[in-house]
């Protein structure tokens, strides 16, 4: 690959993945590019069936690309699967480990397919048991396990081998808020201990609670790229409402040319400034409505959420797309 | 090397889940009971029936039987595969360094030992009712019952892993298992067929397997028929480990 970012955990050209039905043929992923650095929590976000498992599954070495390149902890993903595989971790949607069997066992089992002795695997099982706090469940079968604790068992087998890139597949879907924060947790304590951590999520809040970066994929195809923060940022800048005592039609008159106002209104006797960003807006606003003489009653900032984002990216709610 | 630590790493993983199910060791052992004392009774009086192969009701019934739990003690292990595929399990084990050939012949061994288990208790049982074969006859039969097992079984997950669900597996699975069956002259001796249908079973390759077995309970273990079921089950059996292990390598959606 000519180009790239030396430290990227993951990059991707043109990734691709066709699935042929008999009727038809469908294109799951269309030409993905992504950069993943080292060492940062990676959001991917879409509505179901947008393309994320599929692509995680690719990077993961468990679905051959259509077509495209990447590179997955700097081995290429085409010719060194067996590499890739040493140095991830990946824990799917559906979990991973079997309802008949022991937690620990679990663990020890799939520290040896790593290639451990008996006796490193036991003890690395041990580890995670204390670390993932599986110690009241750790030696009953998976049956009994509450959904938060086997999803912390399914998160531990994939970090068994302490991989240096780690996918979660919805992390957190289907556990209760308490667990969910757990989970979160648990991933903020990977990303300490340097972890990259690439997860998929249809949760907004979650991808903005946790993650460095996100991209947004949609249609199979990434939409978005960059921190919630540029993200929001990009669709509608922040928002500034005020109130003044008077027309409100004065206040606008003498904010709507200042260079940091892109757009401004009035709804309900409200003036509405669309800004590029509030926190250095707010005090030029005030100062610029002092001097006019202004009284200033009320004043709020709102930033736009990652939902507005999605709406703007894609045309539609995610929250509507997926309930 | 790490092929094998590998197999014998899953094998342990399967053997371990099948001994913590005590109810699939009974069934293990009170199958082959069951076939012994409700069906090979019935067998007595037609062993005087013209066409019927000379040697006695019980060597010409039980390697029928034994062929026949090699077959049908295999063909059903997809469905604990397809209910692992369901709840991520496989996806975890494909996703490690762990060779794609072990994660086939790690589960299909340990099926491959319960078959040749319940083979042995068979064996045991069937002689006092008047069965006759020595041990080196025992150690041919079993081979080839494990060559049996190993086949169907691997076949069994290749089937698994492509229908994905039960719904396509037991309907490919049990129709196809049931003629091969019906045609190797495991139940009663294709002799006693119309030839039309003695042709067909020609080019079965289970009734050279079941000659096979026939012949070393006769006590010919010299007899060409042995080497030959013995090979083309051998031979079969390799082409189904490889299709098996590209099952497994191959993503699934």
């Amino acid at each position: 690959m000519a180009v790239g970012v030396v430290d990227a955990a993951i990059e991707t050209h043109g990734l691709r993945r066709v699935f042929k039905t008999r009727k038809q043929v469908v294109e799951a992923v269309a030409g993905v590019d992504l950069t993943v650095r080292n060492g940062e929590i990676f959001g991917f976000l879409g509505p179901n069936g947008a393309g994320k498992t599929t692509t995680l599954r690719m990077l993961a070495t468990l679905l051959p690309p259509s077509g495209g390149k990447a590179t997955v902890a700097g081995c290429d993903l085409l010719t060194q699967p067996d590499r890739v595989r040493k140095l991830i971790g990946y824990v799917s949607q559906a979990g991973g480990s079997d309802y008949e069997v022991v937690g620990r066992y679990e663990l020890t089992f799939q520290g040896r397919l790593y290639g451990m002795t008996r006796e490193a695997a036991g003890r690395r099982a041990a580890e995670l048991i204390e670390m993932l706090e599986l110690e009241i469940c750790a030696d009953r079968t998976v049956k009994t396990y509450s959904g938060g604790q086997k999803r912390r068992l399914d998160i531990g087998l994939g970090l068994v081998h302490d991989p240096k890139l780690l996918f979660l597949d919805e992390p957190t879907t289907g556990l209760d808020p308490q667990s969910r924060a757990r989970v979160w947790d648990e991933v903020r304590r990977m990303h300490d201990r340097g972890t990259t951590v690439f997860l998929t999520t249809h949760y907004l809040d979650e991808a903005d609670a946790l993650c460095d970066r996100i991209a947004i994929i949609d249609y199979g195809k990434i939409v978005a790229e960059g921190t919630p923060e540029e993200l929001k940022r990009d669709v509608a800048g922040d928002v500034v409402t005020l109130t003044v005592a008077g027309p409100s039609q004065n206040a606008l008159d003498s904010l709507k040319d200042q260079p940091y106002v892109r757009e401004a209104s009035i709804e309900d006797g409200t003036v509405r400034l669309y800004v590029d960003r509030g926190e250095v807006a707010m005090p030029a606003i005030l100062r610029q409505l002092d001097a006019a003489g202004l009284q200033l009653l009320t004043i709020g900032l709102h930033r736009p959420s990652l939902d507005d984002v999605f709406l703007r990216k894609t045309g539609r709610s995610l929250r509507e797309v997926a309930a | 090397m790490k092929l094998l630590r590998d197999v014998w790493l899953v094998f342990g993983r399967y053997f371990w889940i099948f001994t913590h199910n005590p109810a699939w060791v009974v069934i293990g052992v009170v199958q082959p009971l069951l076939y012994l004392i409700l069906f090979a009774p019935l067998l007595k009086p037609l062993a005087s029936t013209p066409g019927f192969p000379r040697g006695g009701a019980y060597n010409v019934f039980v390697p029928g039987l034994l062929v026949q739990l090699g077959l049908f003690g295999a063909a059903g292990v997809g469905f604990s595969l397809i209910s692992e595929l369901r709840i991520g399990v496989i996806e975890r084990l494909r996703v490690t360094p762990v060779s794609r050939v072990a994660l086939l012949l790690g589960r299909a061994l340990r099926d491959v030992l319960t078959i040749i288990l319940q083979s042995l208790i068979l064996i045991l049982l069937a002689l006092p009712f008047g069965l006759n074969i020595n041990v080196i006859g025992v150690v041919v039969v079993l081979a080839l019952i494990a060559l049996i097992g190993l086949l169907t079984a691997s076949v069994a997950y290749a089937v698994a892993l492509w229908t994905r669900s039960e719904n396509s597996y037991a309907p490919i699975i049990f129709t196809s298992t049931l003629p091969i069956l019906l045609l190797s002259g495991v139940l009663l001796p294709m002799g006693l067929a119309p030839s039309w249908l003695r042709n067909i079973a020609l080019a079965n390759p289970l009734s050279y397997a079941v000659d096979a077995a026939r012949a070393v309970f006769l006590g010919h273990l010299g007899d060409p028929s042995v080497v030959k079921g013995v090979a083309i089950m051998a031979v079969l059996c390799l082409i189904s480990i490889v299709l098996g292990a590209r099952a497994f390598g191959r993503a699934v959606a």
